[in-house]
């Protein structure tokens, strides 16, 4: 699909369920019409990661998802040569002489294509997905470079491979680190914060069917609500979304204080958090 | 258009913001893509090229609000009597005009807060600064005064007691209730207040310039705030940037020589040896045993550091969820031991109250004592102190002229494998009147002033310690 106005990319991924927010809209537009990498900051669970899912849905593309971890080095996250196969390769054919042999152990039928450069690879467009991205180390953080930059990966036996197609890519970051400048500065940002009230009930009526209006924004002002007091964690957006599935599940049509004291569990993880939350919010301090 | 593009980018440059080469062009570009006379879409298009760190976007928000006041100009249903008080040097009129009727204004502002009508709100706003401002030509302010000088004149407390009314259902509420209402309230008395804010802005550049008005505005990055003077607000934009400080400290401190290796290993050189003929030419070495550092903090939580030592404790309480070994402790004139208050899932807040309130801390009067509590920690701590023991020092060393007995320090830093110390002084001040770093510098391992949040990373980004292998192999 062509997206050809902000609006359109906020009302195709609306319809695919996803409710960006003004600056989500604007940004992944932009994204797609300079052909850069967005990466996406802010805190845990308030779907950034859904955000490249979504794309992919709207624009009817693969989804390609690196997860990045400690540790996390090229063979796993650009390419590696099948040495097996090569080796099979020099054992099952002992006529010719090493020059042709070794010639042709670095043909690309023996590379293994991993997520960074299969997305290069692939003939029709896809979203690339690389999640987590301050996980990473510093210096593998390099190994993303050349590939968001100019779309393109080096395999020294190999020369360069170009994208055959520029794919959309997403990076996400809970900001546990400060990611090196080289990458920031090849990127769009945006961050994505807890959506405010109105957005919130609109999420819920999207991701929760059968949840009544009043509910639904009653359950997004709590919510702010909690979001407000200094916690350890505060409720995500998936959290209020499983409070919600909660509530409906126990056909409650009215949040007050015995059934927040009842159900804070779902909102929030930590006993503390659930103590303080519970003494804020309600008369009596329930656990 | 391009003038103001790059006039403000110079302004972000000038707060402080890293704008690159490449980023400007990237922005250049994002503009020929975007409608820039809608203003969300100019916003969103400048701040996703040219911001890349959250912590800059508050000043990115204000630069932009200034350059862009006037630009694509708000979007406006205009009102019959056109703009007549807009122009900025007409801007004195004051509540006692004829025509005036502030009883009205605020019927229709109440009405379009309470249907949430923006179009509405913007208009009223723009009324309420020409009426209510009283806005001088020329005078080099950022407006603050005139903000809270239009909301008092429309009698804010009376404006969300008659909110609450409007937007009040039932009249019986819980507490419950009534607190999600309130903050719902709040949230559209906010609408209001930027409102006002932005039309009052737009006249302060109307009038004086965007430069100039920038220029008043431009406050320091959270990371060059004073850390000694440090607002709350800056705090809680600090809190977001020390999580990630920590981590970095963390690794920094467990990081090992990449030379170093561990003992020789037998079994394997003698099997690597088989193929050299049983000559053991390459010898193979045990993988060193990762390096678990232990780190004791020691913070100076006295009066005059109230500001510094609430960041420290901050720090410290990140720190705790990185060091399974972190000890904390808190001193003024005597030191206590405080690692207990910072346990698993303990909550910042309540953990500063118990060590305010429960630590033992305050020996005589209250007032910083370094020598009294460097002698305490030693006789009741020194014998624990382990060649792999770091200790980290915050405070500003002024001993209220007491003897600062500093032997006890060389004592404590001969025991330990290092001690750093962070001074939130300028280096300039240290040593005058009261203070005795240099006394202490010379038994650290190194001391850095440590004023800004940019410093401490700077601090984290060069650490390195000495005697690693001293630290591994005694």
């Amino acid at each position: 699909m062509e997206l050809t106005s902000p609006q359109q990319v906020a009302d195709a991924l609306t319809a695919a369920d996803y409710l960006p927010d003004a600056r989500i809209a604007q940004v992944v537009f932009l994204a797609n019409r300079l052909d850069k990498p967005v990466l996406v900051e802010g805190p845990a669970g308030v779907g950034k990661t859904e955000l490249a899912k979504a794309m992919a849905a709207v624009t009817d593309r693969r989804l390609i998802r690196l997860q990045c971890y400690e540790g996390l080095d090229e063979a796993k996250a650009l390419y590696e040569w099948n040495y097996k196969k090569q080796l099979l390769r020099i054992q099952a054919d002992v006529d010719h002489d090493w020059d042709t042999i070794s010639h042709d152990i670095f043909a690309e039928e023996f590379l293994l294509t991993r997520p960074l450069l299969e997305a290069i690879r692939s003939p029709e467009p896809v979203v690339l997905l690389i999640d987590e991205v301050d996980r990473v180390e510093v210096e593998t953080e390099a190994l993303l470079l050349e590939v968001l930059s100019d779309f393109q990966v080096s395999i020294p036996e190999l020369g360069t491979m170009e994208a055959a197609s520029r794919p959309l890519v997403f990076l996400t970051s809970n900001n546990t680190r400060e990611l090196s400048e080289a990458l920031k500065r090849r990127c769009l940002f945006l961050h994505i914060d807890y959506p405010d009230p109105a957005r919130e009930t609109r999420i819920l009526a999207a991701r929760v069917p059968g949840l009544s209006a009043h509910l639904a924004e009653q359950v997004a002002r709590v919510a702010r609500s909690i979001r407000s007091l200094d916690l350890k964690k505060a409720p995500s957006v998936s959290e209020t979304i499983d409070w919600a599935r909660t509530l409906l599940a126990l056909s409650i049509e009215e949040v007050d204080e015995a059934v927040l004291g009842d159900t804070l569990h779902v909102l929030l993880k930590y006993q503390t958090d659930i103590e303080k939350a519970a003494k804020e919010l309600t008369s009596n301090p329930a656990g | 258009m391009l003038g103001v593009i790059t006039g403000f980018i110079d302004e972000l440059r000038s707060s402080g913001i890293p704008v690159s080469m490449v980023e400007t062009i990237d922005a250049m570009r994002a503009l020929e893509a975007v409608e820039i006379a809608d203003r969300t879409a100019l916003r969103e298009a400048l701040r996703a090229t040219l911001v890349k760190n959250l912590r800059h976007e508050r000043a990115f928000d204000t630069a932009f609000d200034v350059y862009f006041s006037t630009l694509p100009p708000p979007p406006i249903a205009e009102t019959g009597e056109g703009r007549a008080g807009s122009d900025p040097s007409h801007g004195q009129g004051g509540a006692g005009d004829g025509d005036f009727d502030l009883d009205a204004l605020i019927d229709s502002l109440l009405e379009a807060m309470a249907g949430l009508d923006e179009d509405a709100l913007r208009r009223g706003a723009r009324e309420a600064v020409d009426r209510l401002a009283g806005m001088e030509p020329g005078r080099p302010v950022g407006g603050t005064y005139y903000l809270y000088r239009t909301l008092r004149r429309l009698d804010i407390a009376r404006l969300e007691a008659r909110l609450l009314e409007a937007l009040l259902a039932e009249a019986d509420l819980s507490d419950f209730e009534r607190r999600l209402l309130d903050e719902e309230i709040e949230a559209r008395l906010d609408l209001l207040r930027v409102e006002i804010q932005e039309e009052i802005r737009r006249r302060l550049v109307a009038d004086r310039g965007r430069e100039a008005v920038a220029r008043t505005l431009r406050r320091p990055l959270v990371e060059d705030v004073d850390l000694m003077h440090a607002t709350t607000n800056d705090l809680v934009e600090m809190e977001a940037a020390i999580g990630p400080l920590t981590r970095k400290l963390a690794a920094r401190l467990a990081r090992r020589r990449k030379k170093r290796a561990g003992r020789l290993d037998f079994r394997r050189t003698v099997r690597r040896s088989l193929a050299t003929g049983g000559v053991p030419v390459d010898p193979q070495f045990r993988h060193p045993r990762p390096h678990r550092p232990e780190v004791w903090l020691l913070c100076d939580i006295s009066g005059s550091m109230a500001t510094f030592s609430r960041f420290t404790l901050q720090f410290t309480h990140a720190m705790s969820t990185h060091f399974s070994k972190l000890r904390s402790f808190a001193f003024v004139d005597t030191i206590d031991e405080v690692t207990d208050f910072f346990g698993p899932g303990v909550d910042f807040g309540s953990a500063v109250n118990r060590i305010t309130n429960e630590a033992e801390v305050v020996w005589l009067d209250g007032h910083s004592d370094y020598g009294n509590s460097l002698e305490t920690f030693h006789t009741r701590y020194g014998r624990q102190l382990t060649p792999r023991t770091t200790l980290i020092i915050t405070g500003d060393a002024r001993n209220n002229y007491r003897p600062a007995r500093d032997a006890f320090l060389g004592d404590i830093a001969k025991a330990a494998r290092a001690v750093i110390w962070l001074n939130p002084e300028p280096h300039a001040y240290w040593d005058t009147g009261d203070s005795t770093m240099s006394h202490y510098a010379r038994h650290c391992t190194s001391v850095h002033e440590v004023r800004t949040l940019r410093q401490l990373e700077k601090f984290v980004e060069e650490l390195t310690l000495p005697g690693w292998w001293l630290a591994g192999n005694r």
